[in-house]
């Protein structure tokens, strides 16, 4: 298995998600599956591939910078969960 | 340096660019907006929409790292920064990671005092990110929500890291004041932290030389700090608080995490704050909704050539071409570019740099101040000034009167020789002013005993007198005539 239960559990913490131990156990094979078919791609020799940084060859994709209209208030809390006409409500966030 | 440690400092300094609209949509960035009201489905991270870069923060971008000597390559792009908290709706910040729009450059710090050495601070980097939202804590209610304002998400912001090589908290801020006149001069941001267009982190730790060599102490990231006098401050009592720590604790860089911390301006004093996750657990990974940006040689010349007069280029130009001290010419250029270019103005209407100066800091700036105005709004124009100025020069006013003629041109507007004849101020020939002096020192032998004794004090006692006679009387002009007379007097 290529990766660890502590890796996943770090990663699961980085989320905010809370994993029981089956969860954890089902997690860690599935990821390592997932990892295991894209480290596949290892296989290849790639030393006269240039690196991509981008799927699509296209580059300099710009807008002018003009304000335009932007959403209603009451339409951008709409969806909120909570919400107090304002802002959006959230449980308190302690600290920083 | 008296301390037993040499004092590292690294600061990373977010400011806002100055665009109309955010970074990936067309939302205004305008600040003190109702909260939520500027916002779309793009910045509150709604399902499906896309962004889209803005040209002109991309290009304040590149402007500001032309400016830190930071160099360009010509292939960048943009990644997504992960993490959960509540004002970053998408759960990632679209930011730049490896291969960000300018690294490698550096800023010159100075003090005219002499202070510390004019030095060279490296700057690491500087990338574009979009802000996020604002947590607006309910004091009162300590149990209550927290409310969230997602006009900030979107904003565009630059990104300057320092490299480690800040050595002292007054060099911190020289570091900091130079950095924002610098981008005040390129009008790349206002820089108004009241208003969150400029944020400072500082990442500080010690190198304390022991028995048994040197070591480095753990480091912490310092936040809040609202003000540069608060960086000053917080980087001050964060080296004490460290070097009290490692004396207690015997802790060195490694033994610990690396610690954030807050800094509480009333009580003068920093707190621990959450540990800060190590940056390779921020997962970051390219964007695929934005696609890189290139740019060429010719691009960057051209923005290079636009930058206009800089700083630390202005203090050379004043103090070569005009004459003034390293200290004057720090003291104009650090009032930003309009001031600079009524000083130049003057300056080259006058024909004397040193003048002008003068008259620029003591008259124009501290009206100015006392009016809290712009220097676009002063009422006297620099070739108005420049008139009266010359008038100074020539003995035709003496300082005194000029600045009463200032004092009416303000409040009365018109030129110099206006206000001149209009407090009657009237030239007073040599020869009235010799024959004058020859009536008082007649009267009075004790003066000319005086000055004869050397005691050039007893002119001051003549110069009121005749001033009495005569409120046309040049002072200089005066003393210059009577001790001169006094020199030769028959008694
Ligand atoms: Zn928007």
């Amino acid at each position: 298995m290529s990766i660890s239960p502590e890796q996943v559990l770090k990663v699961s913490r980085l989320a905010r998600l809370e994993l029981s131990d089956d969860e954890l156990a089902t997690m860690t094979a599935q990821l390592s599956q997932v990892v295991d078919y894209v480290d596949q791609l290892s296989e290849l020799n790639t030393d006269d591939v240039v690196p991509m940084a981008h799927a699509l060859d296209l580059t300099n994709v710009f807008v002018v910078d003009q304000v335009a209209e932007s959403l209603e208030r009451s339409q951008a809390l709409a969806n909120a969960p909570h919400a107090d006409g304002e802002c959006y409500l959230v449980p308190a966030v302690m600290g920083d | 340096m008296s301390e037993p440690y040499t004092m590292v400092v690294g600061l990373e300094v977010h400011v806002q660019l100055a665009t109309a609209s955010k970074l990936f949509c067309r939302c205004s960035t305008r600040f003190g907006a109702e909260p939520n009201t500027q916002t779309c489905p793009l910045c509150i991270g709604l399902p499906g929409a896309l962004p889209v870069m803005n040209r002109e923060a991309y290009e304040l971008g590149l402007k500001a790292a032309l400016g830190l000597n930071l160099e360009i390559p010509r292939f960048t792009k943009w990644d997504r920064k992960s993490y959960y908290y509540p004002d970053l709706p998408k759960g990632y910040q679209i930011s730049q990671y490896d291969l960000p729009m300018s690294q490698n450059g550096y800023l010159e710090i100075r003090d005219p005092k002499g202070r510390f050495e004019t030095r060279r601070i490296g700057i690491n980097r500087a990338h574009l990110e979009e802000d996020a939202g604002k947590s607006l804590h309910d004091e009162a209610g300590a149990v209550a929500d927290s409310r969230i304002d997602l006009n900030r998400c979107g904003t565009p912001l630059l990104e300057i890291v320092s490299e480690p090589d800040i050595r002292s908290p007054f060099e911190a801020k020289a570091y900091l004041s130079e950095l924002k006149l610098l981008l005040t001069f390129l009008n790349v941001s206002d820089c108004n932290m009241q208003e969150g267009s400029l944020r400072v982190d500082a990442n500080v730790n010690l190198h304390i030389d022991g028995p048994d060599g040197q070591v480095a102490t753990p480091i912490v990231e310092v936040k809040n700090m609202n003000s540069f006098r608060a960086v000053e401050r917080a980087l001050t009592y964060e080296a004490a608080r460290q070097y009290d720590a490692w004396q207690e604790t015997g802790q060195a860089k490694g033994d610990v995490p690396k610690q954030t911390r807050g800094w509480d301006d009333t009580a003068g004093v920093t707190h621990g704050m959450r540990h800060k996750e190590e940056s390779s657990d921020y997962p970051y990974f390219p964007d695929p909704d934005l696609v890189p940006v290139t740019v060429t040689d010719e691009e960057i010349e051209q923005v290079r050539q636009s930058l206009g007069a800089l700083p630390a280029a202005l203090r050379d130009r004043l103090q070569t071409e005009f004459g003034l001290s390293d200290y004057d010419s720090d003291v104009i250029v650090g009032q930003g570019p309009a001031l600079v270019e009524y000083y130049l103005d003057l300056a080259q209407a006058t024909g004397d740099g040193k003048l002008a100066s003068n008259w620029v800091q003591q008259d124009v700036m501290r009206y100015l101040n006392d009016q809290a105005i712009a220097v676009a709004d002063y009422p006297v124009r620099p070739d108005q000034l420049a008139e009266l100025l010359t008038k100074v020069k020539v003995g035709e006013l003496d300082t005194s009167r000029g600045r009463q003629v200032l004092e009416h041109m303000l409040a009365a507007g018109g030129t110099a020789a206006e206000a001149v004849e209009h407090l009657g101020i009237k030239q007073v020939d040599a020869g009235e002013e010799v024959e004058l002096c020859r009536e008082l020192l007649a009267a009075n032998p004790q003066i000319v005993a005086d000055l004869q004794a050397g005691k050039l004090k007893a002119a001051g006692a003549l110069i009121g007198m005749a001033k009495k006679t005569n409120p046309n009387v040049n002072p200089g002009r005066v003393r210059e005539i009577a001790i001169e007379l006094a020199n030769q007097w028959d008694t």
